[in-house]
């Protein structure tokens, strides 16, 4: 009776799956790395502007900004070494690896894919198409916020904290140009790469929205993909 | 026979060993070593004298106030003396058609071979007529002046960036004199006003090595811009402890805590004010308990006030920072994706019991 029923059910919610290996292991492995150091430098990062309640004590026993800043750098460090490993995979991973990094902007038919992408999350189509990487508008997204805003904070950060290391230092001659061509003020280039936490924030607030939304919505696994690597079609 | 440094200096009374004192103190300050003093000794002994003219433009004077008020007596009998016997409208005993007179001389009889400073800039807008000296336009002096220099000073803010009168919304075009003066090699001295010993130490580098100090990326003297004032603070340990003063005559304050938190500037600016300081090295802002302004630093009157760390971006409106744009960018995002997320689960809501009542349907 119950065998009967169960069977009945599993006929009724029958899907079939079909499974794509998307995300190879280096680059699933980076997207977590580069996640835990992003959430590090905007935590340190907020309070290397606005610092902790004050210390009392003595003062060389006291290392609380000191670390705040070390624990920046040093994240600030992984996530720019990740990123040039980022681009390593880019060019030996699989073409999936490649699609933050190039648009196909001269393909009519991907912005048409982006606008449907557009009328989907507006309600206006009830499916949405399957992909197996990246959907058009998280490309563009993840293009636009991702990488530009990743190489926007690079440069912005080296350039300033190579004003720490000192005038000719390594990060002052590959990055201190940065500060020149932004106006020559470096309180201006501090106050710019804040905006780009904040920016970084909003991205990851919608990254993560869409995320959890399209593996609920859209017939495809998208949380778990990221983590096995394989893409699931649910239907 | 034209004349060197220490001629003049001997026919103003000053003594060998004061002389010597000089050259040590500076070849100190140049940081060149103590080897060096002789040799700056023996340039101004034996160079012909290199005539300066100080042009005041847009300016308060602070610049020439600083200037005459340099620690090391002799450095400004030195300079002064060289500069006042050719050209300075605010400081020489000449005035008039006379004075105007020394300008041209200078130029015939040195051409190519003289040193220009500007204390402040030149106002564009209304074809110059901010600014009249002589009954002409300063962007003219400036220009004709300029033409057979040899090289040009820009003596603090003002000639550097614009500095106040440039600040926004710059109503005369006040315009720096690198943004004018393009075909000449320009050292900026930014400050308001520089350091009296910087000033007086750039001044004698260049007569006494007849070159540039070595510049950075902004046109600044390295010897003197090379470091920000966060750099060599006093108050530094206090930045790293994390022990800040957290309002005016607060006990961090008294303790003589780090002012970043007061919006101290010392971080984004470049001077020597930590380590010169000021008034005979007395003392310089943060030790006197106010944060630095930054006033050496390009557009420090238009980059949000002076007691914030994360400053106001004046491009987002009056009184907004990136704190403020940021957490209200995140706060509409954030409320978008809600909105986003109850619509998907009201439409999904419906559809699946949609279904359900169809496939209910299908079954019977």
């Amino acid at each position: 009776m119950l065998a009967q029923q169960d069977a009945h059910e599993a006929e009724r919610n029958a899907r079939l799956v079909k499974a794509v290996y998307v995300y190879e292991a280096p680059l699933r492995l980076w997207h977590w790395v580069n996640a835990l150091a992003i959430t590090v430098l905007a935590i340190t990062g907020y309070f290397i502007g606005k610092p902790l309640p004050s210390i009392a004590g003595d003062t060389s026993a006291q290392y609380v900004m000191g670390w705040i800043r070390f624990l920046h750098f040093a994240a600030a460090y992984i996530f720019a070494i990740g990123f040039l490993g980022r681009i390593y995979w880019a060019i030996v991973g699989n073409h999936h690896a490649r699609q933050i990094f190039i648009l196909p902007i001269f393909n009519r038919n991907w912005w048409g894919e982006v606008l449907y992408e557009l009328r989907w999350y507006l309600f206006l189509v009830k499916e949405p198409n399957k992909y197996v990487g990246h959907n058009p508008m998280a490309q563009l997204m993840m293009f636009l916020f991702f990488t530009v805003g990743a190489v926007y904070m690079i440069l912005t950060g080296f350039a300033l904290y190579g004003e720490g290391l000192g005038a000719g230092s390594w990060a002052d001659q590959m990055f201190g140009w940065v500060i020149w061509v932004l106006g020559g003020n470096s309180l201006q280039v501090h106050n710019m790469h804040r905006l780009g936490m904040w920016v970084t924030l909003c991205f990851i607030i919608v990254h993560i929205y869409a995320a959890i939304r399209e593996d609920i919505m859209s017939r495809q696994s998208l949380i778990s993909t990221m983590v096995s690597g394989w893409r699931m079609f649910k239907d | 026979m034209t004349e060197t440094f220490y001629d003049v200096l001997r026919r103003q009374g000053i003594t060998r060993r004061s002389f010597l004192k000089f050259c040590s103190l500076t070849a100190t300050s140049l940081g060149l070593g103590s080897a060096a003093a002789p040799q700056i000794a023996h340039a101004l002994e034996t160079k012909p004298r290199t005539p300066v003219l100080w042009l005041h433009g847009l300016e308060c004077t602070c610049c020439s106030e600083s200037f005459i008020r340099s620690a090391h007596p002799l450095t400004k009998d030195v300079v002064l003396s060289m500069l006042s016997l050719d050209y300075d409208d605010t400081l020489m005993a000449a005035a008039g058609h006379q004075a105007e007179a020394i300008l041209d001389e200078i130029r015939t009889k040195y051409k190519g071979n003289y040193i220009l400073a500007v204390e402040g800039n030149p106002p564009l807008n209304e074809d110059g007529m901010f600014a009249i000296q002589g009954g002409r336009p300063f962007i003219e002096k400036l220009r004709e002046t300029a033409a057979d220099c040899k090289a040009i000073i820009s003596w603090g803010s003002c000639a550097s960036w614009g500095c106040v009168q440039a600040a926004k919304p710059n109503p005369t075009r006040a315009t720096p004199v690198h943004k004018v003066i393009t075909d000449k090699p320009i050292i900026k001295v930014p400050g308001c006003p520089p350091i009296a010993e910087v000033m007086t130490a750039v001044v004698t580098y260049m007569l006494t090595f007849e070159k540039l100090p070595e510049l950075d990326r902004m046109g600044r003297p390295k010897m003197f811009y090379g470091q920000r004032i966060h750099d060599k603070c006093y108050r530094r340990p206090h930045f790293d402890a994390g022990q800040f003063a957290e309002a005016w005559d607060d006990e961090g304050s008294r303790k003589g805590y780090c002012l970043y938190k007061m919006g101290c500037k010392g971080p984004t600016t470049y001077n020597a004010c930590s380590t010169v300081r000021w008034n005979e090295g007395v003392s310089f802002p943060i030790q006197s308990g106010h944060g630095c302004i930054g006033c050496s630093e390009d557009g420090f009157w238009d980059k949000g006030s002076f007691y914030d760390r994360v400053t106001d971006i004046k491009q987002f409106g009056i009184e907004t920072n990136a704190d403020k744009v940021g957490a209200t960018a995140a706060g509409v995002v954030g409320a978008a994706v809600a909105a986003h997320a109850a619509v998907t689960a009201l439409a999904r809501a419906r559809s699946k019991s949609g279904i359900d009542i169809k496939q209910g349907q299908e079954e019977r």
